[in-house]
């Protein structure tokens, strides 16, 4: 579902018609216009991109993605430690609750989240469950509402 | 009558397959495991140490992390292909997410199973 838009050559702003689905669309747009005005090479001018909503829950997507890969040996390590022994599971949770650890599990919260959400709107979009274009751009915004807001809960809880 | 001739390694459709199957197999896992949690009227380590001493919930556990590698993989290598263009530094990122993914098969058997 990820398109390689963000390191598609093309210095034309993508206008809002093209939200839908999100890049397909847009790419198809871009391609016209390349094939149009043949200057070479093309270069992305990234901030002159309104990128729409369902377009900043892709690439949030991938960020997060990344950030829980990059996570992982912690991650490990923590599951590690809690279950190998009472003393370490103990020693743990006294290490976990830094305020600084507390923050950055927080954020991979966050990341799991939005990983978590985003994905199930993309296999809804695989069983055209959201081909209207309303619906697809509605979806977007209940990825990031349900991600944040479950963050901010869990926050508070554990604070 | 357009010949259109067809290059690639095809392996496109058997990895999107994979991301999404994996991506079905961690969503129920996790939704398992939450509720789990969320049923538990109080918790410390011996409700969650009980929870991972059946052979049943290990393996689905294994299964879960072997899914999650699989799909971190295939979301590494495409972020990679996207964004790192001198091959070497593409080949050497590869590697050290195959490595570092295969260690982690490693360790995952030895937490599970307690080694």
């Amino acid at each position: 579902m990820i398109i390689n838009f963000h390191a598609h050559h093309s210095p034309i702003t993508l206008h809002s018609p093209c939200v839908g689905v999100g890049l397909r669309h847009s790419i198809l747009l871009a391609v016209d216009e390349m094939t149009m005005n043949k200057i070479r090479p093309k270069h992305l001018a990234l901030h002159k991109i309104k990128l729409p909503l369902p377009g900043i829950v892709s690439i949030l997507h991938r960020v997060s993605g990344a950030l829980l890969f990059i996570a992982l040996p912690f991650l490990l390590f923590i599951l590690d430690q809690s279950l190998r022994s009472i003393e370490t599971y103990t020693n743990l949770t006294e290490v976990l609750a830094y305020p600084i650890l507390k923050l950055a599990l927080l954020g991979l919260m966050w990341a799991f989240l939005h990983h978590f959400c985003a994905g199930l709107r993309y296999l809804a979009i695989d069983l055209h469950l959201l081909s209207h274009i309303s619906a697809a751009r509605a979806s977007s915004k209940w990825v990031m509402l349900v991600s944040l807001s479950l963050t901010i809960v869990l926050g508070v809880k554990v604070w | 009558m357009v010949n259109r001739v067809v290059t690639g390694a095809h392996y496109g459709l058997r990895d999107w397959l994979v991301q999404r199957v994996t991506a079905v197999v961690m969503a129920f896992y996790s939704v398992v495991v939450v509720v789990f949690l969320l049923l538990q009227p109080a918790f410390g380590y011996d409700t969650w140490a009980g929870l991972f001493s059946g052979n049943l919930m290990r393996t689905f556990s294994m299964l879960f992390l072997l899914s999650l590698f699989y799909h971190a993989w295939i979301g590494m290598r495409d972020i990679v292909m996207d964004y790192v263009k001198p091959a070497s530094i593409r080949l050497t990122m590869h590697v050290l997410v195959i490595l570092a993914l295969v260690l982690y098969v490693i360790w995952s058997v030895q937490i599970l199973w307690g080694l």
